[in-house]
């Protein structure tokens, strides 16, 4: 029974000293892009080609899922709002849902799939591959190469991104709302802006910078660290997408509150 | 093209006391498995030093030390008479530009052509290089490994052979003093492996290079090496030439001979 319970104590503790040594592991790879982006030479070249990746070729999704969000969030709040007979707030009720939480959390989740496990295997597989190994042994950094400009592109393109998305959203939810009468463009669209603010899309465009800092960072590390064989592609990729995701959710949280407590 | 040593001219190498690497009781562990236990080993300048070994002795660890791909427990590995484990990352690559690695898959950059995997490396190094003058580097180290019509295509066109030729050709790009080769014959035709062999010795005649072979065919250790050394249970546990080898008293070593 003793001997049982030693055995769980001590894989309780080998568990925490693991835990703490990958945090630990995590923060020192963040804290270097910190490092290593200032210093030159600067990868311009592979940056503007990772921005072309991870900005313009995630627009076909992101202009789809920005799209359906508008028009399902349009027509879903439509019968509680006709219930009370505030159907002319649905214009700005879609806006500023859109501006302040679904675009950014849905475009960014989007984003985490596509993008951090893009990167996550890719890395994987180079580290595989002993393609990182070989750009080491040819004294060029492979941190700096592929990892500060993939980070880089993320945190410029995924805020972009949600800006699109938020503009998409809204004419999603134009064509939601012309479903069931008949709306003005111009007069739908006067009333989206009547209603944002400037402190609906500050708070929200500053968290979107995290979002995209974190899905690259996440991806890079994972593929970064993947062990030999190929089944850990697959796993750092898998691993990125569960971390990006679960790393957005905690963010959001975090940022509402920050939000609450300045705005 | 055959171009075997004659015992002169194996002795008349093997006799240079101008050492490029020297790696003094080299120890390195994963976790509890010690795979290297006290390694020494000395690399003299334009010889080719092949190390045999059971799959697992750590052959390659040896070479992946001296680049500084891994970090050693202990011991001291000098190339070019500095120790590597206790340089900073700049003077360290200063050492890595010098020394040339061939990985045993050929680690070409998938995402690039033929082209991008040699100018890759040399734009970086070479900056004072015009494009043109990058172009003719790269189309006269593809012509020295024979593969200048290879030029445009991408990594996953190519076939084995052609791939270790290019990660080779990469390798020389930079004009390395030390090469360092990592099975560059495995997993390739009888035929292939050769050519990879004739290539690994017109490389140290054209080039004046020193290098480490690991391999484990042993048609390539005899074509190749000027000197060979067996790695066992984590030492050196014999050295000599291939002749000298092949005849030992030692039932263990002359197995690798069979």
């Amino acid at each position: 029974m003793s001997t049982t319970l030693t055995a769980k104590k001590e894989n309780i503790i080998s568990y925490l000293k693991e835990t703490f040594y990958d945090v630990g592991k995590v923060t020192l790879f963040a804290l270097r892009f910190f490092k290593e982006v200032i210093k030159p030479p600067y990868e311009m070249k592979e940056f503007i080609k990772q921005c072309y990746v991870i900005g313009y070729k995630s627009l076909p999704l992101v202009t789809i899922t920005g799209f359906i969000m508008g028009l399902v969030l349009t027509l879903q709040s439509r019968p509680t709002l006709a219930k009370f007979g505030a159907e002319s707030w649905l214009p700005s009720m879609v806006a500023l849902s859109l501006i302040r939480e679904i675009a950014p959390v849905i475009t960014a989740l989007i984003c985490a799939g596509k993008v951090s496990s893009g990167i996550g295997a890719e890395l994987g597989s180079m580290k595989v591959t002993e393609q990182i190994d070989a750009m080491e042994v040819s004294a060029i950094n492979p941190y700096k190469y592929l990892v500060v400009t993939r980070i880089l592109a993320t945190t410029l393109m995924i805020p972009l991104l949600v800006i699109y998305a938020d503009g998409i959203g809204i004419i999603g939810g134009y064509i939601g709302i012309n479903i069931h009468s008949d709306v003005n463009f111009y007069r739908y669209l006067a009333q989206v802006l009547e209603s944002i603010t400037f402190l609906d899309i500050f708070p929200a465009t500053m968290k979107t910078f995290f979002f995209g800092f974190f899905i690259g960072m996440i991806g890079c590390y994972k593929g970064f660290n993947a062990a030999n064989g190929t089944e850990s592609v697959g796993k750092a990729a898998n691993s990125a997408v569960v971390t990006a995701s679960l790393t957005i959710f905690i963010i959001d949280m975090l940022a509402v509150q920050i939000t609450d407590l300045f705005f | 093209m055959t171009q075997e040593k004659t015992n002169l001219e194996l002795n008349a190498v093997t006799t240079v006391n101008d050492s490029v690497i020297e790696i003094n009781e080299l120890y390195k562990s994963f976790g509890k498995n010690e795979v290297l236990k006290g390694v020494n080993l000395t690399v003299n300048k334009g010889e080719n030093l092949v190390i045999l070994g059971k799959s697992g002795s750590g052959k390659s660890i040896t070479i992946k030390c001296i680049v500084g791909l891994m970090d050693i427990d202990k011991g001291e590995i000098k190339v070019f008479g500095s120790d590597i484990t206790k340089l900073d990352s700049v003077e360290l690559n200063k050492i890595r530009v010098r020394i040339g690695f061939l990985f045993q898959n050929a680690a070409l950059y998938d995402s690039m052509s033929v082209r991008d995997n040699l100018g890759f490396t040399l734009k970086r190094h070479a900056k004072d290089l015009s494009a043109e003058e990058v172009e003719n580097q790269i189309k006269e180290i593809l012509e020295s490994v024979g593969l200048s019509e290879a030029i445009d295509k991408m990594p996953s066109e190519l076939s084995g052979g052609m791939r270790k030729r290019i990660g080779l050709a990469r390798t020389l790009i930079l004009k390395p003093e030390i090469i360092l080769y990592d099975e560059p014959t495995t997993g390739l035709d009888t035929i292939t492996s050769r050519e990879i062999s004739e290539l690994v010795l017109e490389i140290q005649k054209k080039y004046k290079t020193s290098s480490i072979i690991i391999t484990h065919d042993m048609p390539c250790a005899k074509h190749t090496s000027d000197r060979i050394v067996i790695l066992k249970e984590g030492v050196i546990h014999v050295e000599g030439t291939y002749e000298e080898l092949e005849k030992s008293d030692d039932e263990w070593v002359r197995s690798f001979f069979i």
